[in-house]
């Protein structure tokens, strides 16, 4: 579904991103771990065309990516701060992001804002909404348009616990049905239970590309969160 | 694209409070100007003041604000499948619109009231100050896309306003009384076009063609092109004023890693 190759990014003689060549396979929750200043902001920016690589590229859906807003048609993105235009209120928002892709399909939009419990919050502008309700907000936009890719960075940050298995659950469906999904979160616990795959990345290098099984095999351990230690004290060592 | 990202931009911009006391301010000093100043030139030399301090500064300081804060919400557009050049001009020209409807209604209605709206001169005004907000506009834009940290942008902005509407017309003065000796027509012109607040200036002051109220750059520029022609150089150098901070700011923005 996505596929980087030697991707190069380098900010003031630095590299952020070092030969990075990996793929996110369709129906398969892909997550990416690593620790602070690794490169997985820059890695899912680069994808959803934020940043541009210094050098390498990669292909959405067989697509160009780089400089290739189209490719972009069949990306869900939602981000890790819910900020959007404070006097729009929560419907106008949708409906903003809606207007962008009229051609596109949509899942029943009001059975997301029934799922996100947003039935109450719809005619309030969105500087009324605490950084939770935002964050449900950016769930509805990120499944809206039934996506083939699910970028998902720090989701479940300042969601309520049903929220959170409301997404979990979401995600999970969004598997079944053939997407794509990375995401990133420092909660490896959660990460543990929707991923299937695990991307390890330090100092902008990939340290592990495969399963979660594999990792913690290879690891001795028997969670994500043990394993995703045991790699950051070799990677220190 | 851009009209129905533009429709949500100035939606949200019109419902909030800068914008209301902006025009409210606006409203208040023209009415006052009119109610309290006797004389068409008298009055719209006091607005004119007004508006190439007032406008400068709230347009770069809105400005730059609006794209710093809007920093997610520009990141989750840009994820969209959409031209990154088309979100900068709905930005763009959501805001200015905004603003240009707030100072038209200010400025408009207190005129309107007094019978002088259909005055050369309030015209000139109103256009002059609608092509103030759009320079000014594009100058933070421009500036806000180059720099990432918000205070050095905001502070970049401020400075900006602070050279071209204070500190500018004291050294043109100061090269024009050192250098008195020597043939300055062209370096004043020259001088002049470098600045979108001088050249604001002698447009509203070539309606009225008072001499003595249009300083020593505005009397160089009427000597040199004469009024009309005077009018139509200081138009034609502020709309490139509009023009080229714009295309650079648009450029920087396509460039940009966010």
């Amino acid at each position: 579904m996505i596929t980087t190759s030697s991707i190069i990014k380098t900010f003031r003689n630095r590299n952020a991103l070092n030969n990075v060549s990996v793929e996110f396979p369709e129906q398969c929750v892909t997550a990416i771990v690593g620790p602070n200043g690794s490169g997985k902001t820059t890695l899912m920016k680069i994808i959803l065309g934020l940043m541009r690589p210094t050098s390498g590229s990669f292909t959405i859906m067989g697509q160009p990516g780089v400089n290739n807003a189209a490719a972009r048609e069949h990306m869900g993105y939602m981000a890790q701060i819910a900020r959007y235009p404070e006097n729009l209120t929560v419907s106008e928002v949708i409906a903003m992001i809606r207007s962008l892709r009229s051609d596109a399909p949509t899942v029943n939009v009001d059975d997301l804002i029934r799922r996100f419990a947003l039935e109450q919050h719809l005619g309030k502008p969105m500087r009324a909404l605490s950084g939770g309700t935002r964050q449900k907000v950016s769930a509805v936009l990120a499944f809206m348009f039934k996506p083939s890719i699910l970028l998902l960075d720090e989701p479940t940050a300042g969601l309520d616990p049903i929220s959170t298995a409301r997404l979990k659950e979401s995600i999970v469906e969004a598997r079944n049905a053939g997407t794509a999904i990375i995401v990133t979160s420092h909660l490896l616990s959660e990460l543990q239970e929707i991923s299937d795959r695990v991307v390890y990345l330090q100092d902008g290098e990939v340290l592990h590309n495969g399963s979660v099984h594999t990792l913690m095999q290879q690891t001795s351990t028997d969670s994500l969160t043990d394993a995703i230690l045991t790699l950051m004290e070799r990677g220190a060592a | 694209m851009i009209m129905r990202l533009m429709k949500y931009v100035l939606q949200d911009v019109i419902r909030g409070k800068w914008l209301l006391f902006y025009m409210l301010f606006f409203l208040l000093v023209t009415e006052g100007m009119l109610f309290f100043t006797a004389g068409e030139a008298r009055t719209v030399v006091g607005l004119m003041n007004v508006v190439l301090l007032l406008i400068p500064l709230a347009s770069v300081v809105f400005g730059a604000l609006h794209l710093h804060n809007g920093r997610d919400f520009i990141e989750l557009m840009l994820s969209q499948p959409v031209n990154r050049k088309s979100v900068y001009i709905a930005m763009y020209v959501g805001v200015v619109l905004a603003f240009l409807g707030a100072f038209v209604v200010g400025v408009g209605i207190p005129a309107a009231i007094h019978g002088m709206i259909t005055s050369n001169s309030v015209l000139t005004l109103i256009g002059t100050g609608c092509l103030l907000t759009m320079c000014f506009f594009a100058i933070s834009f421009w500036v806000a896309v180059s720099f990432n940290d918000r205070v050095t942008g905001l502070g970049v902005a401020f400075a900006l306003w602070l050279l071209l509407a204070i500190i500018y017309d004291g050294i043109v003065l100061a090269i024009t009384v050192m250098f008195a000796d020597y043939p300055l027509e062209l370096a004043t012109i020259i001088m002049v076009v470098l600045n979108p607040i001088d050249l604001a200036r002698i447009i509203v002051m070539l309606t009225f063609d008072y001499a003595a109220l249009m300083g020593y750059t505005g009397a160089v520029f009427r000597e040199f092109f004469g009024s009309s022609m005077g009018v139509t150089v200081s138009v034609a150098s502020l709309l490139l004023w509009i023009a080229v901070p714009f295309w650079l700011g648009m450029r920087k923005f396509d460039k940009k890693d966010w």
